[in-house]
């Protein structure tokens, strides 16, 4: 029996978002997504946005989106929860296609977690109606690409929780 | 002090196919942009997301760089997104200016003073964030002469306007409501965009 290593690369991520012609990434950083800044900061398809604080991003995101660019939100998930008013009056009311990478701290397949940001980050999003998808190798990148298309077609925001921190 | 009202008239004289993002105050039905506008298809008020007119309107000015974006923002707004200054300069779009209305209450929660009223400076702060130019206005008449320099300056460009304060004290349910929704706004600002 093979076992997978339970890591994520950032490049598997941002081939992802290239296949699908993201333009711009708004993020704050936090330790799940440590290691995409070089690449990010690197790579002059994508606009890097960094912000101050997390609720900056949806905001920023809908003048990209109306203004006719595809943006995703990278931040993690205590950073959703300084974000409710922003999710609720930019994502969700205006019906923002927006995909939101969600570092996803205190996460475990293994026990209990005492993380409250862990614990209560899937309530929050079932609570607003916002789907998500989990992703912690690799192979699980390709998800973004359903959760951009859910996005899309249903005209709202979708949720990527990054469950490990990503390999250098 | 300047009536908010012929502030917002200045600034759209001037606007060409500038877009406006505002928020509240520089919003409001009785005394703000709705009043005076002359190209509502590119106004995008944006009175339900507190706080975040800077933040959308820079995302517009990145997504936007060939056409001017003009944030009306409100002083009681920006506190509540302070950060957004530093996180404008750092990217510093050449076509974003940044009009503060700066009345130093809660104008249309009855008037209740901000926080700082008096002793925050607003010219210091946009300074000190890393803004390209600042301008400062508190009567009409430098406000009205000194409009074409704040336009041909090159972005971020932020303007402190002290102006009066017009409260609200009627209930909300009472209270007129613009004719067009952000949804509207949001579903039509992208075709006006495309028109060039």
């Amino acid at each position: 029996m093979t076992t997978q290593e339970a890591v994520i690369h950032p490049a598997a991520i941002i081939n992802e978002l290239k296949k699908n012609d993201v333009t711009h990434v708004v993020w704050l950083p936090d330790s799940e997504t440590n290691f995409m800044y070089e690449l990010l900061t690197g790579d002059s398809s994508l606009d890097l946005v960094p912000v101050c604080r997390e609720g900056e991003t949806m905001a920023i995101a809908a003048g990209l989106w109306v203004g006719g660019k595809k943006p995703v939100v990278l931040i993690q998930n205590t950073g959703i929860f300084e974000s409710g008013d922003s999710i609720r009056g930019l994502g969700l009311d205006v019906h923002q296609p927006l995909v939101m990478l969600i570092g996803y701290r205190g996460w475990s397949r293994h026990g209990l977690t005492n993380d409250s940001a862990a614990r209560f980050i899937e309530h929050i999003l079932h609570a607003w109606g916002i789907n998500y998808y989990l992703i912690e190798t690799d192979d699980d990148a390709q998800r973004i690409t359903l959760a951009l298309a859910e996005a899309e077609r249903d005209q709202k925001p979708v949720a990527v929780l990054v469950g490990t921190e990503f390999g250098a | 002090m300047i009536n908010n009202t012929e502030a917002v008239r200045v600034i759209d004289s001037k606007r060409g196919d500038a877009v406006f993002v505002a928020t509240m105050n520089a919003n409001n039905v009785s005394f703000g942009l709705p009043t005076v506008t002359s190209n509502e298809q590119l106004d995008f008020p944006i009175s339900g997301a507190m706080s975040k007119a800077s933040s959308v309107g820079l995302g517009l000015a990145l997504a936007q760089p060939q056409r001017k974006i003009m944030i009306l923002d409100g002083d009681g707004s920006l506190l509540m997104n302070l950060g957004s200054m530093v996180t404008v300069s750092n990217k510093a779009p050449t076509n974003l200016y940044h009009f503060l209305f700066d009345n130093g209450v809660y104008a249309v929660t009855g008037g209740q003073p901000v926080p700082g009223r008096g002793r925050a400076d607003w010219e210091e702060m946009a300074k000190g964030a890393g803004y390209a130019a600042v301008f400062n206005f508190d009567n009409l008449e430098d406000l009205t002469t000194g409009i074409d320099e704040v336009l041909a300056s090159t972005g971020p460009v932020f303007v402190r306007l002290a102006v009066a304060p017009e409260i609200e004290n009627t209930a909300v349910e009472d209270r007129p409501r613009p004719a067009r929704s952000v949804l509207t706004a949001f579903k039509e600002l992208p075709e006006a965009l495309a028109k060039g």
